[in-house]
């Protein structure tokens, strides 16, 4: 760690808390007195593909980024090669 | 074998999640699996503190009542792979979480994890209760202060009655974790004395951990101190008291204002637990 690092970092980590809170807050905000919304879409978004395909559900992987303009919700499902020959 | 353990104080902004994440990630930092478990429902900000806020998907909730399999809700840290964390619900009703419920979740986590940290919310109701209810270890964060040093004592009580532990007869290790220690004010009479505090609660110290502009830094940037700042004094407090629940025999010192020869040489042992 250089020497400037150690004298503004205490200074600097102010302005982070911030900008972590408003990001947060704004997506809390938002969300409060909703359904939680990755739940509902993942509940069904899974239902459709079970309508094609069968579904393990302890497979399925559901990440979340949320970012100030962008969030990202990414739902991987694991395929087994027989499933997808059937269909 | 796995550890269940309850960070809890009975008051409030006593330092429970700032101690829950430094002592995890601690355990971590020295390669055990350890999950911290945020029971603070409505008012969850381990996520927060631990820097996992933008990734939180399904929670402590979603898992009791069975919409998400735990794999799913288990957020791994970044920074320390065998660290992992377990949300609270931010929207949901106190009243989803049950005994049984809960009593589920845990089972699951000790067959995947060394230690589960237990965050517990403030106060004595529901949710304090079923955060200490399967603990094998409690660690009972108090600051040396008239209102902190009393709830704590009610809180060491619920211990002794209200868990599983306590109802069948079987030993619930307690510790006492001192924060927000002011040196300067200990010296001039005007905080209570480790001592004396001791001597009120009577149960083993685990550690003392200054008050320091390191932990607010930590917890601004969303890193335990342990991470953010591990040569910082509360950092180093923080990892001699994880090496303490591990069961290694490390001197407690208590944090001095100017650490000169006779604070070095006086320095506290351990109560054995």
């Amino acid at each position: 760690m250089s020497i400037l690092n150690f004298f503004s970092r205490n200074r600097s980590s102010a302005p982070v808390a911030k900008d972590r809170l408003q990001l947060l807050l704004a997506h809390e905000r938002v969300l409060s007195g909703r359904p939680d919304l990755a739940a509902v879409l993942q509940k069904e978004i899974l239902a459709v593909i079970a309508k094609h395909i069968p579904i393990d559900q302890d497979k399925v992987v559901v990440k979340l980024d949320r970012g100030a303009k962008v969030s990202t919700l990414e739902i991987d499902i694991e395929m087994p090669d027989e499933v997808i020959a059937q269909g | 074998m796995s550890k269940v353990m309850v960070v809890t104080s009975g008051k409030g902004g006593v330092g429970k999640t700032t101690s829950s994440a430094s002592l995890g990630a601690a355990l971590a930092q020295a390669g055990q699996n350890v999950v911290l478990v945020d029971f603070d429902v409505g008012l969850r900000n381990l996520d927060l503190v631990m820097g996992a806020e933008r990734r939180v998907v399904f929670d402590l909730v979603n898992v009791v009542q069975g919409d998400a399999k735990l794999p799913q809700a288990l957020i791994r840290d970044k920074r320390v792979e065998t660290l992992y964390l377990l949300p609270a619900s931010q929207t949901r009703d106190k009243d989803a979480l049950t005994e049984e419920g809960v009593g589920r979740v845990i089972a699951e986590l000790r067959e995947r994890f060394d230690w589960i940290v237990c965050d517990s919310p403030a106060g004595i109701e529901k949710g304090a209760q079923l955060a200490m209810r399967f603990a094998d270890i409690a660690v009972v964060v108090t600051n040396p202060e008239v209102s902190s040093v009393r709830d704590s004592d009610r809180i060491i009580g619920m211990l002794d009655s209200k868990t599983l532990r306590a109802e069948t007869g079987e030993r619930l290790e307690k510790h006492l974790l001192l924060t927000r220690y002011d040196a300067a004010r200990a010296t001039k009479g005007e905080m209570m004395k480790v001592e004396d505090i001791l001597e009120i609660l009577a149960i083993p110290l685990l550690g003392i951990v200054a008050e320091s502009p390191d932990v607010l830094t930590a917890s601004n940037v969303g890193s335990p101190v342990t991470l953010h700042n591990p040569a910082s004094a509360a950092a180093r407090s923080y990892t001699d008291a994880a090496r303490r629940l591990m069961g290694e025999s490390v001197a407690i010192n208590t944090p001095a204002e100017k650490r000169g020869l006779m604070s070095r040489l006086f320095g506290r042992k351990a109560a054995a637990a």
